[in-house]
């Protein structure tokens, strides 16, 4: 009966405004993803009492090349990380270690954030990873959106099932919803001030929170400078890189 | 012969003597009762530990590592043929562990979750209760400690998120349904624990285990599989340890203590020489041999000891008796520290105790009441006669 009526919604919906569920998943991963890209971010972490600011550059290549250098504050200040694969190290100055975080690591928040390794990792396209249905559309702040239901079509993701308010104009997930396998929702993400940059759409803010945490105001992540497509020497993302 | 003299000269010496012993028998008594107090403390956390979590001992997978939480990930696996029939025969029960997240009150808390069949009778923990309780949610047992921290009560509902075997996040209602009173500190801070059915399924590790603990006063099985053998010994390691490395503090006292009573002595047998040169030359002249004379002295010290052992007896006997009935109460809760101990702390003193501190006592003695001694062998009897001491 679930199966007809999803079929029923994707017949429905599914065609609307020229684009199949794939599609719109397609063009959410090519807005999202690129060759290669060089950002300046801010990450500011809302806790009970204090706000945090930590400022970082990034190097990404594809889903499985990432390299982070931590700016600010200045006890965060030469941090390092480096993404291959699944593969995740840290470099901390002060201790002058490289440690490989990993298993439970992995799960532990990044710089006292709403985000955790595991969120940061991963970063693969999303029709590698889920199957989407499209169950409506509803208008949000004037625009209207479609609401994508994913589920995981591979084992091991982090977040089994998504929900995803996508700008039909934009073709990015305005809004997300992360659940665990049992359907309680975990996280929830937003994004804002999109902009087109180098023939894309692309958010300026994102929003992360970790709805089990009461009171919690969430992660702020805002993108000051990013180019797609960049040629990065691949020695940037070996662990000697890190040290340096 | 010579006791007797010794005796007379002992009694003769009145006060002095009084003094001596005193100070000598009160070293006795509190060297007894502070090591009472540690062997107390180590029975204590060793029979607590024994009832509450490793009753005869334990089979491990062989990545367990309960100090490294980091290793509970990988420490799991079906169980071994050998130790599953004891399992089948009610004589062992597996706990299964893994690393969660909860959130009392909406606070994120990392907490050691352990799965455990809610009708094993082999340690004592109020495990049954889990049984109690079927609305839907987890049913969650913990400790008093933990239940401090996170101002959870009986009843209460937080949400436990965690990794299952796919490292699939997954999260799901608790509801605590006991609070255990319970000393052993192990089995509280930080942990939760719920039914092993329920965590096997949501971490989708369906039969598999993290250790299996057995029942006291069974042999080691022959294992042929990787699972590591713990007996009690090797799990009770870590207690002796902090009771061991917090040992010295007291020797020191215990090191005064000696000192005191060993000077007192010191002091009286060189005034003894000085005072009693006469004497000394008397007997030298009626025969007495100089090492019967120095055997004298040392033997007038050494009665010091055996004194002091009758007025511990006698005086502190009382006290010691009484403290190894009622148990001396602990003005803080140590549980907090990572010890486990009793709210009233009751000294063991064993045969070996009691005799060990009793030839240590004697031995001091012995030497500080001979050490003086030895200048009478240097003294002439004509000089000793004339009341000439040797100073």
């Amino acid at each position: 009966m679930i199966i007809w009526l999803s079929l029923l919604m994707t017949l429905l919906f599914g065609q609307s405004d020229q684009l199949s569920v794939e599609e719109i998943i397609v063009a959410m991963d090519n807005n999202l993803n690129a060759k290669s890209r060089i950002m300046k971010s801010k990450m500011i972490v809302k806790g009970r009492r204090s706000t945090r600011t930590i400022e970082s550059k990034n190097w990404v290549v594809g889903a499985n090349k990432a390299f982070t250098e931590y700016l600010s504050p200045p006890r965060e200040a030469g941090t390092k990380m480096l993404k291959l694969d699944d593969k995740l190290w840290t470099y901390s100055p002060q201790t002058d270690r490289v440690i490989q975080i990993s298993g439970h690591m992995l799960r532990q928040s990044v710089m006292g954030s709403d985000m955790s390794y595991n969120d940061m990792m991963e970063d693969r396209p999303i029709q590698d990873l889920y199957n989407a249905t499209l169950e409506g559309s509803v208008n949000m702040n004037g625009r209207k959106h479609w609401i994508l239901y994913l589920e995981a079509k591979i084992d091991g993701l982090s977040y089994p099932k998504r929900r995803s308010w996508i700008d039909v104009e934009y073709l990015l997930p305005m809004k997300e919803e992360l659940y665990a396998k049992s359907g309680k929702l975990l996280k929830t993400a937003a994004m804002d001030g999109v902009k087109k940059i180098q023939d894309r759409w692309f958010p300026s803010r994102f929003l992360y929170k970790d709805e089990l945490k009461r009171n919690s105001k969430g992660t702020e992540w805002v993108i000051e400078d990013i180019s797609f497509d960049m040629n990065i020497p691949s020695n940037r993302f070996t662990k000697a890189m890190l040290r340096k | 012969m010579l006791l007797k003299i010794a005796i007379k000269n002992l009694l003769g010496a009145r006060l002095r003597t009084i003094l001596n012993v005193f100070v000598t028998s009160f070293s006795f008594f509190i060297i007894l009762l502070m090591s009472g107090m540690y062997d107390g403390m180590l029975q204590h956390a060793k029979n607590v530990t024994i009832d509450t979590e490793i009753a005869g001992g334990a089979y491990w997978h062989p990545n367990y590592d309960p100090l490294d939480p980091m290793s509970f990930e990988d420490s799991h696996s079906l169980i071994p043929n050998k130790i599953q029939s004891l399992i089948d025969k009610k004589d062992a029960f597996p706990v299964l562990v893994n690393q969660v997240s909860i959130y009392p009150g909406g606070r994120i808390m990392p907490a050691i979750l352990k799965g455990i069949p809610p009708n094993q009778d082999i340690v004592k923990m109020p495990s049954t209760s889990l049984n109690s309780y079927k609305d839907g949610t987890i049913p969650v047992l913990i400790g008093k400690g933990m239940a401090q921290s996170t101002k959870l009560n009986v009843g209460d509902s937080f949400t436990i998120r965690w990794l299952d075997i796919n490292r699939t996040f997954d999260a799901n209602e608790g509801t605590v349904v006991h609070i255990m009173d319970t000393e052993n500190f192990k089995i509280d801070m930080g942990h939760i624990w719920i039914p092993l059915n329920i965590a096997q399924s949501m971490f989708a590790m369906q039969d598999q285990a993290t250790y299996v603990t057995y029942k006291k006063n069974l042999k080691e099985i022959a294992d042929n599989t990787d699972w590591l053998h713990r007996d009690v010994d090797f799990l009770v390691k870590d207690m002796e340890a902090i009771i061991e490395a917090d040992k010295p503090s007291v020797q020191v006292m215990f090191i005064i203590l000696l000192s005191l009573a060993a000077m007192g002595i010191f002091n009286a047998q060189v005034l003894s020489i000085f005072r009693r040169g006469r004497e000394i030359g008397t007997l030298m002249a009626l025969g007495m041999t100089r090492l019967r004379v120095v055997a004298l002295f040392t033997l007038e010290g050494g009665l010091n000891a055996i004194l002091s052992a009758f007025a511990t007896l006698i005086v502190f006997g009382p006290f010691l008796w009484y403290f190894s009935m009622s148990g001396i109460p602990l003005p803080i809760d140590y549980t907090e520290m990572g010890l486990i101990m009793a709210k009233r702390l009751i000294p063991v003193y064993s045969a070996g105790l009691i005799f060990s501190t009793m030839i240590l006592v004697s031995i001091i003695v012995l030497i500080v009441s001979y050490l003086p001694s030895r200048k009478i062998s240097q003294m002439k009897p004509t000089d000793a006669l004339r009341g000439k001491a040797i100073t």
